[in-house]
């Protein structure tokens, strides 16, 4: 067994650090050493999404990236998302627009909205679903995620972050 | 799914990055984006003792025009193609190719040289850089090497790279005036190997007649596929739609594809043929222009 390195990253704007062997994967990493169980793994075959994350600006499947490839970067997890207590504009268009049912896509769908959102603050429909065509759901068709995605646009548009 | 134990290696620059390569012989293997590798080790297809990652090595990432080439560094994401003002403005075949690579998150990770030395002709760079006329820089103990894209591909995920060697830039010859290309893919969903697409980059002469032509296939065979006889029936001439019809039905007899869950592979003939017919018409409206 190859031996283990110390994984340092500023996750959610935290300094954590863990020991990791090489082969640990970064969604491991972060919710079995760092015990922040947000990320999902869903399909572990870097297709669905459930474990996507913000990688140094970038959203990524992490299931499919090492710990240690991470290793003195910035991470952002769905843990990241509220600011003082209050849910962050997509969580709260996931809420109001019914963007999910048994919730599992959830934390990926935000973080890929997340990244989207950023890059592009005012997505029309097409964009929307072509930013989160590297995420899959199976209970809403879609039809409601887009609209969470809209409603958060319009909502951080006026103001809210 | 744990992949197999491996020792992690993060060399700051490409000889060092070499030296390990010597250093470990075989079992060693080079890590940039990660995307088919690392779901490759989790299945137990590839079982690399070192995984050397380059991704830390400076000056191996950029998208630039120098020389007569475009110049795309190795290390150069998706991402980064898909975003990028030159790409956009006088690529299309690439920024077509770019966009339709697995998917988002992905192309946040995966990197174009990985792409291509990869060597898995259901990759959508190969055909584009086939199309494109590309070479293929080489880095080894001995210095650079250059290697037309012709060569480059061997066989099965096997290319012209020495053990020792890295892929350290891509060379696209700078397209002159009257040129354009499409990249033509059908896939089941976001994110699958195409189950056929077609590239196509081309010329256009004064007189609108195809003056410089590639037409590359994807998952079409054993290694990634340049449709030479469709190209030369092209070639010299003004295409009208007897013309595309004709070279599609050629790059068609070029294809060599294998029935997978995608399909049949008469029916991946067929679609190779239509898919070839619609990126020629889009390239030669583009080129038009």
């Amino acid at each position: 067994m190859a031996k283990k390195e110390l994984i340092h990253v500023k996750i959610n704007g935290k300094d954590r650090e863990a020991p990791a062997e090489p082969r640990l994967l970064l969604v491991h990493f972060i919710r079995e050493q760092l015990g922040l169980t947000g990320t999902h793994v869903g399909c572990d075959t870097s297709n669905c999404g459930a474990c996507t994350v913000i990688l140094n600006g970038r959203s990524v499947k992490s299931c499919t990236v090492f710990a240690v490839q991470a290793d003195g970067g910035e991470i952002m997890t769905v843990e990241g998302l509220p600011s003082n207590g209050a849910l962050h504009p997509l969580q709260e268009g996931f809420k109001e627009e019914h963007g999910l049912q048994c919730g599992f896509c959830t934390p990926g769908m935000l973080m890929s909205s997340y990244a989207l959102l950023k890059k592009n603050p005012k997505p029309s429909e097409e964009e929307i679903r072509w930013g989160i065509s590297g995420n899959l759901c199976r209970c809403t068709g879609y039809q409601n995620i887009v609209k969470a995605v809209q409603y958060a646009s319009k909502k951080m548009a006026q103001g809210g972050k | 799914m744990i992949p197999p134990a491996f020792e992690y290696l993060r060399p700051k620059t490409v000889p060092e990055a070499v030296a390990m390569l010597q250093q470990h012989g075989d079992d060693a293997k080079i890590l940039s984006g990660g995307q088919s590798l690392i779901p490759m080790m989790k299945l137990r297809l590839a079982r690399p003792s070192h995984l050397i990652d380059i991704t830390r090595v400076n000056g191996l990432s950029y998208i630039k025009e120098e020389d007569g080439f475009l110049k795309i560094g190795g290390l150069t994401r998706e991402a980064e193609l898909e975003a990028s003002d030159l790409i956009r403005k006088k690529y299309p075949l690439l920024l077509d190719t770019a966009t339709v690579i697995a998917d988002p998150q992905v192309r946040n990770m995966a990197t174009v040289g990985g792409n291509l030395a990869h060597g898995d002709p259901a990759n959508d760079h190969p055909a584009t850089m086939m199309a494109l006329r590309a070479q293929v820089v080489a880095t080894g103990a001995k210095g650079e090497r250059v290697i037309p894209i012709d060569d480059f591909f061997v066989t099965l995920f096997t290319t012209a790279l020495q053990h020792d060697e890295i892929l350290t830039e891509i060379r696209v010859p700078v397209p002159p005036p009257k040129s354009s290309g499409a990249y033509f893919k059908l896939e089941r969903k976001v994110g699958d190997f195409a189950t056929a697409a077609t590239a196509v980059q081309l010329t256009l002469d004064d007189k609108g007649a195809v003056q410089q032509i590639g037409i590359g296939l994807t998952n079409a065979g054993p290694t990634p596929i340049r449709a030479k006889a469709a190209e030369d029936a092209l070639r010299g001439k003004k295409p009208d739609a007897a013309l595309i019809s004709q070279a599609s039905q050629l790059a068609m007899d070029s294809a060599d594809p294998s029935a997978d869950l995608r399909g049949p592979a008469e029916y991946k003939k067929g679609l190779i043929k239509e898919l070839t017919k619609r990126a020629l018409t889009r390239a030669l409206e583009r080129a038009s222009k």
